[in-house]
């Protein structure tokens, strides 16, 4: 794709407010989720999980279990134990142990039984001989010389000598003379700032149902943001080819990067396969909290100069992420993003993956930049704070702009970073005035944007109407906004349009839905699928008046002849050219498959207003503003809900959110009582800006917004509630104790 | 286990079902009766995904027995559109865009539709204290808070 | 010939060199003379690269045209999210 797809045109479609297709479903209680399916003779699926941090296993004895009456299956890891490589074999491992216990919740075995009370009661039978191990939960312990080794073999080359084996990966990215840079500064802060793991909380625990055939053909119905890597992944594991196993997506009740990968998919494969019977598996709230991905905890280094009149001069920062017992890059994201919003001379960021006794981590929305924005933005503020200097002024006077180099590397195209700030200037939040013990933050925001590979297929019906078939589980009203592309291109009402999201068998490869690419891909797809389809549909109304296909043109939803020359016909509608498919040459159709590129970065700016309650240490939110930049917006609404969403899961994190592990490495916390993400009456309206800075490399322009809000609310809160209070915290979340600690030491 | 005859009213409809002693309302409605409106998030009261009404109160039917609906009136989303027609509380959820996953959808209009029986002008604040027990991860709340209150005008309009 | 730079990381195995001139006409050719001059790269290559050429991150499309004039800047394979 290139950067001359964007062009400026009217829209009818696009841009407007209509009602979701699959809406309808979900307000009536009929949408199916990944728990609401059902098969004949289907049997139930429980998992038993290690209680222990860290221990060998030496022996399993299921007899007892597979002779209970009513269990049909039992596996262990030994019915995964062929040797894999790469990242399957870590996903099949976490999905079961093979020979180690790696993190409290770890799977070692399941069974698969009549009933839930049965499946229960064999679990009890399963006698699991551990030898405990040592166990590390936390960073810097897990760096430490001598730590326990908690993954033996992940050691990349890219990790120098002397660290602890733990440390699987480091990362550079930077320019420019650093030394100089910070020799030129007026002030330099250098603070080292952490946060907590967090979870996605998606409402709906991970599920699924499946069923393997005895002659080595499956399905598999499950919540997924991708269901053709759930495939891949599976296929894979089960030693099947992927045309064998058919995936369908269930509506998927939140993912957010969680549901990017596998966890007990190949569990209940494996479980049908042996008891030839489908099974369901669901998992409790305190399963996924326990073993499905949650995102990394951070420690962070970052230093950053600024000269007096508010210029930065150079900035670094080492970036130390743990994401559980097996390797990942989320740490690199991380030092890519970390000064993504700043136009800088001299640039370093280091990051470190360190493996420690927990969960697996899986994506979570824009992952490993919103603790590294966090730390960043956290200084700056800081710097502002010493230097007398107005944040916005600041930021505005470094930022990011077409042309600057960013801290990662390419330079930048167009991009919306001074239009955001400047439209947070101009907005009366920004002067609104403040009461005692109220702050106000702010902080930028940044997400790169993927695109991917995507196949689409788009067919125009008997009567007219058109179907569009597509790949990409809708976590947030993308069937809304592809049927809308659709609608919009070939010039018809958005009602006349279906999208449906196809199970594996229907469509070519699509990647999962991750880094906010199903607008952007998928939508582009969908487009050139319709022109595809235009294009037919101009040849046969050609054929239907007899006149040159080049003679013909497409406008408002209709064949016309384009020029005097073509003769004069009346417009010929898309049902009148369906109508006679059949005698022009069969069904009309268009379809497109592309590994997308080009998807343009979304940057934002948040706004946040709190009150901390001195006596409790309570912040409350009072004023909350998104400004970001969405290329452009398709459905309004839902990039509003996006911007929302995410906002609202960063406030959590600021606040309350975080993974407790216990000396005994044991998760504390495993349940929505204790993790507490928000509810609606901690929360204000959240107001939204959208900002239209076309993407050149898409036909509408559109950029990816699903994942860019997360990344500012955790400085934004911090800032605030520094500036409420006068006293910084350099750790998140900001809890009442935390809080109430950080008033009294001043 | 032997288990208990249950004789109830769902959705105004008399229904009959057999559950075992320890059994949830929950597990009864969805995998007995195959009502899936009504979803599991944590089984532990903490979601309210599982929010239906029992004689008229709202509850999290994780936490109430299959056996305690005996003679009892049960309502679940599937019951709140009459016929073809939505309640306005769906009406407005779909013209608000009040949801994106949906799956705490079912929890909130019921526990919305309780509200507004006993508070048909609530302000902002007592519908957000009201929902405080329905977690929702995709919307930060500010729309669905918006669709509840412009469906209890609608319905004040219409009394 | 174009200008490849490299990220971080990767100039531990190109002798510290952050900028390095090449032959080639696309994303693929640039990766096999990048690979002939500097093979401890092929691993890294293996595990995945994107590009960035001229500010838009291409993740693997090979054939994407690479001009002398063009900023070329290899980046890690970006998945995930
Ligand atoms: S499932 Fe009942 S409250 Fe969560
Ligand atoms: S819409 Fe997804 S949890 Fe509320």
């Amino acid at each position: 794709m290139a950067l001359d797809e964007y062009e400026k045109r009217d829209f009818q479609v696009i841009g407007s407010r209509p009602v979701r297709p699959d809406g309808i479903d979900k307000v009536t209680g009929r949408a199916l989720y990944g728990a609401d399916a059902v098969l004949p003779g289907m049997l139930v699926g429980k998992v038993l999980r290690s209680p222990h941090p860290h221990a060998r296993i030496r022996s399993i004895d299921t007899r007892a279990a597979a002779a209970l009456n009513g269990v049909r299956a039992v596996v262990t890891g030994a019915d995964f134990g062929e040797i894999r490589k790469g990242e399957t074999r870590n996903v099949a491992e976490n999905a079961m142990a093979f020979d180690h216990a790696l993190y409290d919740g770890h799977a070692v075995a399941a069974v698969a039984a009549t009933s839930e009370a049965v499946a229960r009661e064999a679990l009890k039978l399963i006698e699991v001989d551990y030898e405990v191990l040592p166990h590390v939960t936390e960073i810097a312990a897990a760096m430490a010389p001598g730590a326990p080794v908690v993954h033996a073999g992940f050691v990349e080359d890219s990790v120098p000598d002397g660290f602890s084996e733990n440390v699987t990966a480091r990362h550079e990215f930077g320019h420019g003379d650093l030394e100089a840079g910070f020799a030129r500064a007026d002030k330099v802060i250098a603070r080292t700032l952490k946060t907590a793991a967090t979870h996605q909380g998606y409402i709906e625990p991970n599920a699924c149902l499946a069923s393997m055939g005895p002659d080595g053909r499956g399905d598999l119905w499950c919540c997924t943001q991708g269901h053709y890597f759930v495939r891949q992944l599976c296929a894979e594991i089960m030693g099947i080819e992927e045309s064998r196993l058919r995936v369908t997506a269930s509506e998927i009740g939140g993912g957010f990067g969680g549901k990017t990968t596998v966890f007990v998919e190949p569990v209940a494969l494996m479980l049908s396969k042996k008891a030839g019977a489908p099974v369901k598996l669901v998992m409790s709230r305190n399963e996924v909290f326990r073993a499905s991905g949650p995102t990394v905890s951070s420690e962070i280094d970052v230093k950053i100069g600024m000269t007096r009149d508010g210029r930065i001069t150079a900035a670094e920062a080492e970036l130390r992420y743990q994401g559980g017992a097996f390797p990942n890059i989320t740490v690199m994201f991380g030092a890519m993003a970390a000064f993504a919003a700043y136009d800088l001379g001299a640039v370093r960021t280091v990051g470190y993956n360190v493996l420690t006794n927990r969960p697996k981590q899986a994506a979570y929305r824009a992952p490993g930049a919103p603790m590294a924005i966090y730390a960043v933005e956290s200084v700056v503020n800081e710097l502002c704070e010493e230097l007398g200097l107005d944040p916005l002024e600041v930021r505005l006077k470094n930022a990011a702009r077409k042309g600057t180099k960013s801290s990662y590397g390419p330079t930048f195209n167009d991009i919306g970073l001074v239009a955001t700030l400047e439209a947070a200037q101009a907005h009366p939040h920004y002067r609104a005035p403040l009461g005692p013990n109220q702050g106000r933050g702010l902080s930028c925001g940044f997400w790169f944007n993927f695109g991917g590979n995507t196949s689409v297929s788009l067919s125009v019906d008997m009567d007219g109407s058109v179907s569009v078939t597509e790949g990409n589980p809708d976590i947030g009203g993308s069937r809304a906004s592809i049927a809308m592309m659709a609608a919009e291109e070939l010039g018809i009402p958005f009602e006349r349009v279906r999208a449906i999201v196809a199970d594996t068998a229907s469509l070519g490869h699509n990647d999962v839905t991750d880094g906010s690419r199903v607008t952007f891909a998928v939508g582009l797809a969908t487009i050139k699928a319709a022109r595809a389809a235009k294009k037919e549909l101009c040849k046969r109304a050609a054929m239907m008046w007899g006149i040159d296909e080049e003679a013909v043109t497409w406008e408002n939803g209709c064949a016309k002849p384009s020029g005097p020359n073509a003769g004069s016909f009346e417009p010929l509608p898309i049902e009148k050219i369906a109508r006679k498919s059949p005698r022009t040459g069969g069904p009309i159709a268009g379809h497109h498959e592309v590994n997308a590129e080009g998807a343009g970065v979304s940057f934002g700016v948040h706004l946040c207003d709190v009150e901390v309650d001195p006596e409790t240490g309570h912040t409350k939110i009072l004023r909350y503003t998104i400004f970001q930049d969405a290329g452009k917006a398709i459905h309004p609404d839902y990039v509003e809900g996006q911007m929302q969403g995410g906002a609202v899961q960063g406030i959590g994190w600021a606040l309350n959110e975080e993974y407790i592990y216990g000396k005994d490495g044991r998760l504390q916390n495993p349940g929505f009582l204790d993790y507490r993400i928000p509810v609606a009456s901690d929360l204000p309206d959240i107001d939204t800006v959208i900002l239209e800075i076309p993407n050149p490399g898409h036909p509408y322009g559109v950029r990816g917004v699903g994942e860019t809000g997360i990344v500012p609310p955790l400085a934004a809160v911090s800032n605030a509630v520094s500036h409420a209070i006068g006293t910084r915290l350099y750790e998140l979340p900001m809890s009442p104790p935390k809080i109430l600690k950080a008033i009294r030491e001043g | 286990m032997s288990k208990t005859h249950v004789t109830t009213t769902i959705n105004g409809t008399r229904t009959e079902f057999l559950c075992e002693a320890n059994e949830t309302l929950l597990t009864v409605l969805r995998d007995r009766l195959h009502l899936t409106g009504a979803k599991e998030g944590c089984g532990s009261g903490d979601c309210g995904a599982c929010s239906v009404t029992l004689n008229g109160r709202l509850v999290a039917s994780c936490l109430v027995l299959g056996v305690e609906a005996e003679g009892a009136e049960i309502t679940t989303v599937e019951g709140m559109a009459e016929g073809g027609e939505l309640h306005p509380l769906q009406q407005k959820f779909l013209d608000l865009a009040a949801l994106q996953c949906g799956v705490c959808t079912p929890g909130i209009l019921v526990a919305a539709k309780a509200l507004l029986e006993k508070n048909p002008d609530p302000s902002e604040q007592e519908v957000r204290y009201w929902l405080a027990g329905n977690l929702c991860r995709c919307t930060g709340y500010d729309k669905i808070i918006k669709a509840v209150l412009a469906a209890a005008a609608d319905l004040r309009g219409a009394a | 010939m174009v200008a490849v730079t490299l990220w971080g990381s990767l100039r531990a195995l190109t002798d510290g060199q952050a900028e390095i001139e090449v032959e080639a006409s696309n994303f693929k050719e640039v990766l096999t003379a990048l690979e002939q001059r500097y093979p401890a790269l092929a691993p890294q290559f293996e595990r995945g690269v994107s590009m960035a050429i001229d500010g838009v991150i291409y993740k693997e499309s090979w054939a994407t045209p690479v001009r002398p004039d063009s900023e070329v800047v290899l980046m890690p394979l970006m998945v995930g999210g």
